[in-house]
């Protein structure tokens, strides 16, 4: 059963990476609730270092089984996590305006994370068995749509309109990546072209366009998302070159920046750390995402290569969701920074897609 | 090997890698670019802004909705207050600043430490607020030294002002600051610390029209925190004006009538369910809650065994007495128990079991039918009347006319009263009803328990004819520009389980209550307008163990008195529940409250007649 080529082939470097990200945001972590805010804070650190212990053990687990038995089990747990996410919108506990937590004793945990790696599977699952070099019809994009559908309607109920927004990106980058026939290209983009203006004047009410148009340009709403984006792009160009130094960001120690040990988190790093800093995290994150589509290159099967696809797609969407979003790039979008944001539910989601990113990698070779 | 990678299928899939790396080769030039520019490019800027913490938001508080009577007389506005606050990292030394301003202020030095160490949690950029509504000569003081007193700003803020005060103060309620638990809670999401809230009233039922919607600014300031350039502004949108149902003129004069006694006044248009007056007493003045109320004042309101913060009209639970008489006469014509003509013989006291029930008229009564019992409030014509109907059967009719349950007014803490049947005793005590206990059920009193709004609701319904509507306070909402957003609507919530005839001849016997010679309220009359109405005498006996027990030490309580009216007689516009705890009788304490409610109404009807009345003395 184990075969002494997984070992040999165990994908040091990914966990590396892993680890050293992890670090680095635990630093960072502990610079955004230490500096300025009250004693008590210092237990998110702690409780995301745990967090963090529970993700390399989560890890290792989502290594050891042959990640092929997914395909299996793929469906039973995508209706597993959207039975959960029914029950958040039920039971859900509701924090800054929206119910996203599902408290289960002393842990709560947020489904919407979850539901992204196994999007990512059920559809990867499917595509292996379609893919081909012409591409995809419209008449096989209609399951992955399904699939894609369900969540996407229950988390912007929520709401959570960027959890939601970015399931679908996921699913469009993989769909892409599996080709799509020209015609039905156009066809999507045509319709899509129609639809959009249809959808905008007759089915959304005034204060649904409202969100979106903040969402789009956050400078509508000086007082809420454009001032943060504000604070946050001082922050992060205050930290100049070489950066202010560790615990000494003024924007992060004076509570200028909002969601500082969540979203914003990169701009403490960028602010204390600088260009080189936030420069070197920058190319840790590069790295990553090619090594992730070094992985799906290196596999020889259409499952693996498309799950491994989908997985760093996700990695690569939040890291450039995030990132675009505190320098002022993107919309304003709830979009945890992988490895780095506290948040547990995040933190384990991202340590389980690289755990089967490392699934894929040892196996690379016992293809037959 | 070598036979995986012949398979086209990788070749492919490589291909298409290759172009995903591409892409993401691209997004990260795009992000090392605006990097680039924020940290290397911009730095200076942005390097600058961050050593002044220049960019700041306030907040602009909405102006919150105004409160109207009927008439569109102004009951509740708002009084600019000067408010003044202290930014703890402009103001240094904070020490000496805060000593002077203790000197302009007249305050303590140590009030003003309080306030801050009370905020240390916060960010030293969050505006402290020290004290609010400053004198005039206090706020020429500070702005004087406004030099002196770097950090230190005044703001004027809006702040709740109740023009009359006292008066309809458990009907429009009042405000006070949001704590932080509520701020934590997230059921307040467009509120903030040192906000108002509505609390208690009409101030809490439509605190979300009256709210508004929070505004405010972006704005650049220089080192000594001021405003250097404004940014951006989002405006704040006022609150929505309220009109009530009730006239003020009346309110004020049922409050009048209420000075020196604990009880309350209420009076309904019964054709809709408007509520024209609301009264309690003793009564508060809202704007103590308002300004911060002293330990004292509070202990004082909460201490008062006339409990002046409860709204008697509808928290205050009584026996209702005889006015409950209409019900046990409804209950006993719609079962045939009797008709127009029986009659009963009440000598003065009627024995039951081994117990003998008294008539409060010693010597009885003679000869009584249903009529005449009304009028002359017969006891024991009732005590044979409930004894046939068993107390089950009445409180179907007690239920059924709206007792027992909220009338849903549109206010908070709303009792629900207490109807007594068979098997609710029976649950609550274990112990079985006595038939005994039916006959005090039939007058009104035993376990029976209603509010002055259910009996006003009740009287209400036999005045126009057996509908029961939901009591109404709000006329309409505008917004501050004058837009109308909602409008009260008629809420019927049932009919009175009587036949019209029945009606006929419980609204002849409340008539005759008034106008007949030997009636119980004959003191009720009002010249020119013909008035029914029943009066009622509550014997005090608590409902619960402690109160009873409470009795025994203190033995000398008086009843409270009822009395529920409506006229004219034949086209009824106006209804009237009165209570007065502790006083003699229905028909010495009660009735000419009712009365001069009444005369107020029908003067305010008809100004010219009533000037004309006043011109021509009618009493000598």
């Amino acid at each position: 059963m184990f075969d002494r080529r997984l070992v040999q082939n165990f994908d040091w470097g990914l966990l590396g990476l892993t680890l050293l990200l992890g670090i680095i945001g635990l630093i960072i972590l502990y610079s955004a609730v230490t500096a300025g805010t009250p004693e008590a804070q210092r237990v998110l650190c702690l409780k995301q270092l745990i967090w963090f212990c529970v993700g390399l053990v989560v890890m290792l687990v989502c290594f050891l089984f042959d990640y092929k038995i997914l395909e299996r089990w793929a469906l039973p747990i995508y209706i597993v996590c959207i039975l959960l996410l029914l029950a958040v919108l039920i039971f859900g506990r509701y924090v800054g305006g929206s119910k996203r937590w599902l408290v289960l004793g002393p842990v709560s945990m947020q489904p919407s994370e979850l539901i992204k790696i196994t999007v990512i599977i059920v559809v990867a699952r499917y595509y292996a068995k379609v893919v081909n070099t012409i591409g995809l019809g419209i008449r096989e994009l209609i399951y992955p749509m399904a699939i894609t559908f369900v969540p996407f309607v229950l988390i912007v109920g929520q709401p959570d309109l960027g959890t939601a927004m970015l399931i679908v990106v996921i699913v469009g980058t993989m769909t892409i990546f599996v080709k799509i026939d020209r015609r039905s290209l156009i066809g999507i983009l045509v319709t899509s072209t129609i639809a959009l203006p249809l959808v905008w004047f007759f089915f959304l009410k005034a204060y649904q366009k409202r969100r979106i148009l903040t969402f789009l340009n956050p400078d509508r709403d000086p007082l809420g998302a454009g001032y943060h984006i504000i604070q946050s792009k001082i922050a992060i160009g205050s930290g100049m070159i070489f950066g202010k130094g560790f615990l000494k960001g003024t924007q992060n120690a004076l509570e200028f920046l909002p969601e500082q040990h969540t979203d914003f988190i990169f701009s403490v790093l960028a602010e204390e750390w600088g260009f080189v800093g936030s420069l070197v995290l920058l190319l840790l994150f590069l790295m990553l995402i090619v090594w992730g589509l070094n992985v799906a290159q290196g596999c020889r099967e259409p499952f693996g290569t498309i799950l491994a696809m989908g997985i760093t797609a996700m990695i690569f969407w939040q890291v450039f969701v995030n990132l675009g979003m505190v320098m002022g790039l993107m919309p304003v979008v709830g979009v945890p920074l992988p490895l780095i944001s506290y948040g547990g539910s995040s933190v384990v989601t991202i340590m389980i897609s690289i755990g089967l990113l490392m699934n894929i990698s040892m196996r690379r070779f016992m293809i037959e | 090997m070598d036979q995986f990678l012949r398979t086209a299928d990788s070749n492919w899939f490589r291909q298409r890698i290759k172009g995903a790396i591409l892409c993401v080769l691209a997004a990260f030039v795009m992000l090392f670019v605006r990097l680039f520019y924020l940290q290397v490019i911009e730095r200076e800027e942005y390097r600058r802004l961050s050593e002044n913490n220049s960019i700041r938001l306030q907040s602009i508080k909405p102006p919150r909705g105004l409160i109207f009577d009927r008439n569109g007389d102004l009951l509740v506005d708002n009084r600019p207050s000067f408010d003044l606050s202290i930014i703890t990292k402009d103001a240094k030394p904070v020490e000496r600043t805060l000593s002077q301003l203790s000197y302009f202020l007249e305050t303590p030095i140590d009030e003003l430490q309080s306030k801050i160490s009370r905020n240390k949690g916060y960010s030293a950029y969050t505006p402290i607020l020290l004290k609010q509504d400053i004198g005039r000569d206090s706020l020429a003081q500070v702005e004087v030294h406004k030099f002196d007193l770097p950090g230190v700003g005044v703001n004027v803020e809006a702040r709740r002002h109740y023009i009359n005060p006292n008066s309809a103060a458990h009907l429009l309620g009042y405000l006070s600051e949001i704590n932080a638990e509520e701020l934590k809670s997230g059921k307040y999401p467009e509120n903030r610390g040192g906000d108002f809230i509505g609390r208690f009233g009409v101030e809490k039922t439509y605190e979300h029209y009256l709210r508004g919607k929070r505004g405010g600014r972006q704005v650049e300031v220089n080192a000594t925190g001021q405003v250097v350039r404004i940014l951006q502004t989002v405006e704040a949108t006022p609150g929505q004006n309220i009109y009530l149902t009730v006239d003020i003129g009346l309110q004020k004069k049922a409050e009048e009538l209420l000075q020196g006694r604990a009880g309350a006044v209420i009076a309904v248009d019964p054709g809709n369910g408007e509520i024209l007056a609301l009264a309690s007493n003793p009564s508060f003045d809202q704007n103590d809650f308002v300004s911060g109320m002293s330990r004292e004042k509070w202990e004082a309101l909460v201490s008062n065994p006339q409990r002046p913060l409860e709204n008697k009209a509808l928290q205050g639970e009584y026996p209702p007495a005889s006015t409950y008489k209409i019900v046990t006469a409804m209950a006993a014509l719609e079962e045939g128990v009797v008709d127009e003509d029986t009659t009963f013989f009440c000598p003065g006291y009627y024995n039951y079991g081994d117990r003998e029930f008294r008539c409060w008229k010693e010597g009885g009564h003679g000869t009584v039918d249903v009529i005449k019992a009304l009028s002359e409030s017969c006891d024991v014509f009732f005590y044979q009347v409930g004894q046939k109907l068993g107390v089950d059967r009445l409180a179907f009719y007690a239920k059924g006319s709206g007792l027992g349950a909220p009338t849903e007014i549109n206010l908070d803490n709303e009792a629900s009263g207490l109807v007594p049947t068979a098997s609710w005793k029976k649950n609550r005590t274990g112990i079985e009803w006595q038939r005994g206990e039916t006959l005090s059920v039939a007058i009104g009193q035993g376990y029976n328990l209603t509010t002055p709004l259910q009996m006003l609701t009740l009287t209400a319904a036999v005045a126009n004819g057996g509908a029961i509507y939901r009591p109404q306070i709000l006329k309409k909402i505008e917004t501050a520009e004058g837009k109308v957003v909602s409008e009260s609507e008629l809420q019927l919530r049932g009919k009175l389980p009587a036949s019209r005839r029945t009606l006929d001849i419980i609204r002849k016997g409340l008539w005759e209550v008034v106008n007949s010679p030997s009636g119980t309220a004959r003191n009720a009359k009002v010249p020119g307008i013909e008035i029914s109405g029943k009066t009622g005498t509550a014997q005090v006996v608590g409902r619960k163990a402690d109160e009873t027990a409470d009795k025994k030490s203190e033995p000398v309580i008086k009843p409270h008195a009822w009395f529920v009216a409506y006229g004219p007689a034949r086209n009824p516009q106006i209804a009237v529940a009165v209570i007065v705890e502790h006083g003699k009788g229905g028909a010495s304490d009660a009735a000419p409250i009712a009365r001069e409610v009444l005369k107020t109404f029908f003067a305010m009807k008809k100004p010219e007649q009533s000037q004309l009345q006043a011109a021509l003395p009618l009493h000598p």
